[in-house]
């Protein structure tokens, strides 16, 4: 078997604020992604399911501590050098991000943003070759009248079609991974399901591994070929995504699927109680504990392994599909 | 665009009757008597005298009817005849107009040039020494009074070790180049004397640079902020994750977007440095408006001050409009209608 594209351990991010708190954002976390495989990552804000992202591509702000690994076809790039990851970033791994409003810079033509990032990893090519690229691009994410869009302003582009331009940036330089961090969020439902269309018929049609990130179960149920779910700077659930809806580990993945309105409309919307923890003032056992229905004593004093559970990997000592009879009472 | 700018100019007129009207009542309004400027001191006794150049300036006639001639004339381009110089206020302005365009230009291309450059610079290293030696400079020049950096300055370098010449626009006795653009250093190069536009050139670099500091300092802090804010932004974060490297992200990605403010200050302080270049004009002999506005409320010249008046506030309608039109072209988000 050879080497996933993308493997994390132990990977954990620290952040020091102008008070001098220490807090950790993200607490060990182990993923792999193969290639052309689909993940999906989930989790509420602040969960730590961006950062984990931004952190192998060095994107955090100053003042973030990266440590553990973070494998890309073998290589570390915890660590390298910024010449290095400046080469990957872009070229062999695309970003897609949330509200692509903000993400584009408002005073510059959509084609040229685009075309930027094709010309940044090859110096030889003219802007003209560029542009032409990026109508093509348009047109494979069915961006109509390309030559007239790209030479448009982010703002000249609805919302659907800004996400769309995202993804052709992404996509530029045929990378082999592809990172969407919330990439529907900022979109109405109907574009929603296209976006999400597009993105499925593009990594089957171009045999890219992509890494979803989202706080919406429903979003990558239909996508996804494994997913993740993590609360409080850590993963509570992973495994592949049939047995993770229907055979549910973790009392908070149960929480996130109850929440996910179904087609029938039967039964009211359940909501988990309480916030999440705050990353500078984390309980000492589960983090989920203060807002689990199912919680012991135990649960508040030490924080549980992710280890085997049935089909899926969870992080609780009370899994529910190994239902305890005191907890079941 | 075009229907734009029109509607523009077409209400230049109107805020120059709301500037005129106002001038012209705040100027009666002062305590300060004008005939102590016309009648020479031994006359002021003298009814007769008095009252003929009281006539001959039509300062016996009542308010109303002088605003009405004031403003009769203005639309004809007249403003008046000064008190001092006893020419055509139009034609003082007219002569002087030029030098202090020539400075403020100058004056505005080192600042800003200055301004870009410390401002790049101290956002892309920012919290190191280069920062601090960037900021430093740019705050000496703005918070220096110009009255002080210029003769420090003259001192130093016309007088102490004769790196530029002394003040004024040329040496004394030296002719001026043929009046075409009444920029001698341009003019200089239009007849073709090379000699005469190094001299013109020396003379303008001392004013223009304690001029162009101070602008600087004022354009070094808001580009660094913006360019600042601009790294943080999304957008910054997408040209990152495009494989950019951090001066990519500076120059191309945060310095459009910083143009947008840059220029609104640039436009301003053009406009304001029209008059406002007094005290540069002063010290270094400079025979421009600033100059003249000062001499004219020193002797409560009404003509003379009401004509820098008017063509300040022009420069200052002009400028203003053309901030607006460089906006709209910096910023494909404004659509002007």
């Amino acid at each position: 078997m050879t080497a996933p594209l993308l493997e994390m351990t132990d990977l954990r991010i620290e952040f020091t604020d102008a008070d001098g708190n220490r807090a950790e954002a993200l607490r060990g976390v182990d993923l792999s992604v193969d290639s052309g495989e689909v993940l999906g990552i989930v989790g509420e804000s602040g969960s730590g399911k961006s950062i984990a992202m931004m952190a192998f591509l060095q994107l955090l702000p100053r003042g973030a501590r990266v440590t553990g690994s973070a494998k890309f076809r073998g290589e570390e790039l915890i660590g390298m050098s910024s010449a290095r990851i400046r080469k990957i970033r872009g070229k062999a791994i695309g970003c897609i991000f949330q509200d692509p409003l903000s993400a584009f810079n408002p005073v510059l033509r959509l084609g040229d943003q685009i075309a930027e990032a094709i010309l940044l990893h090859d110096r030889s090519m003219s802007r003209r070759t560029a542009l032409k690229e990026v109508e093509r691009l348009f047109e494979l994410v069915a961006i109509p009248q390309p030559a007239k869009r790209i030479r448009q302003y982010p703002h000249e582009f609805s919302g659907g079609m800004r996400q769309r331009a995202m993804i052709a940036m992404a996509l530029a330089n045929r990378p082999e991974l592809v990172i969407a961090d919330e990439p529907t969020t900022a979109l109405d439902v109907t574009v929603q399901a296209q976006i999400l269309d597009l993105l499925g018929d593009l990594r089957k049609e171009l045999g890219i591994g992509l890494v979803m990130i989202t706080h919406d179960l429903g979003v990558v149920a239909g996508i996804a070929d494994r997913i993740a779910v993590m609360y409080g700077g850590r993963i509570v659930e992973r495994g592949p995504t049939d047995p993770l809806f229907y055979n549910t580990a973790h009392p908070y993945t149960a929480g996130l699927i109850g929440a996910v309105p179904t087609l029938d409309g039967t039964g009211a919307l359940r909501q988990i109680e309480g916030t999440p923890p705050s990353i500078f003032n984390r309980p000492p056992g589960c983090s989920f504990a203060p807002r689990c229905t199912v919680a012991q004593p135990v649960c508040h004093q030490t924080d549980p392994a992710l280890r085997v559970t049935g089909a899926t990997d969870s992080a609780c000592h009370f899994p529910l599909t190994t239902v305890t009879p005191e907890v079941a009472e | 665009m075009l229907a734009y700018i029109l509607r523009r100019l077409i209400t230049i007129p109107f805020l120059l009757l709301g500037v005129a009207s106002v001038s012209f009542l705040l100027s009666q309004m002062t305590k300060g008597d004008p005939l102590a400027a016309l009648v020479p001191e031994r006359m002021m006794s003298n009814p007769e005298v008095v009252a003929a150049v009281k006539a001959e300036w039509g300062l016996d006639q009542p308010l109303p009817v002088r605003y009405v001639v004031y403003l009769g004339k203005l639309v004809q381009g007249d403003l008046g005849t000064s008190f001092t110089t006893r020419r055509p206020v139009a034609t003082d302005i007219a002569e002087r107009l030029p030098a202090t365009l020539e400075l403020v230009v100058a004056a505005m291309i080192i600042g800003t040039v200055m301004g870009l450059a410390l401002g790049l610079l101290s956002a892309r290293f920012r919290g190191s020494v280069i920062d601090s030696v960037a900021r430093i400079f740019a705050l000496i020049g703005s918070s220096l009074p110009i009255f002080w950096s210029g003769l420090i300055l003259l001192y130093l370098l016309s007088v102490r070790i004769s790196l530029v010449p002394g003040t004024g626009r040329l040496p004394p006795r030296v002719d001026p180049p043929p009046h075409t653009t009444g920029f001698y250093t341009v003019d200089a190069l239009i007849a073709g004397d090379v000699g005469l536009f190094v001299q013109a050139l020396t003379h303008l670099a001392l004013p223009a640079f304690v001029l162009g500091w101070a602008v600087t300092g004022v354009i070094t802090r808001l580009v660094r902020s913006s360019l600042i804010e601009g790294l943080s932004m999304d957008y910054a974060r997408t040209a990152r994750a495009k494989g950019a490297a951090e001066r990519r992200v500076l120059v191309g990605h945060a310095l459009p977007n910083a143009m947008i403010p840059l220029l609104t200050i640039l436009g301003f302080t053009f406009a304001y440095l029209i008059t406002g270049a007094v005290l540069t004009e002063a010290i270094f002999a400079w025979p421009g408006i600033g100059s003249y506005a000062v001499r004219a409320a020193a002797s409560l010249d009404y003509p003379a001050i009401g004509g820098v008046t008017i063509v300040g506030s022009i420069a200052f309608l002009l400028a203003n409009l053309l901030t607006d039109i460089a906006y709209a072209w910096a910023n494909p988000r404004i659509k002007v209608h």
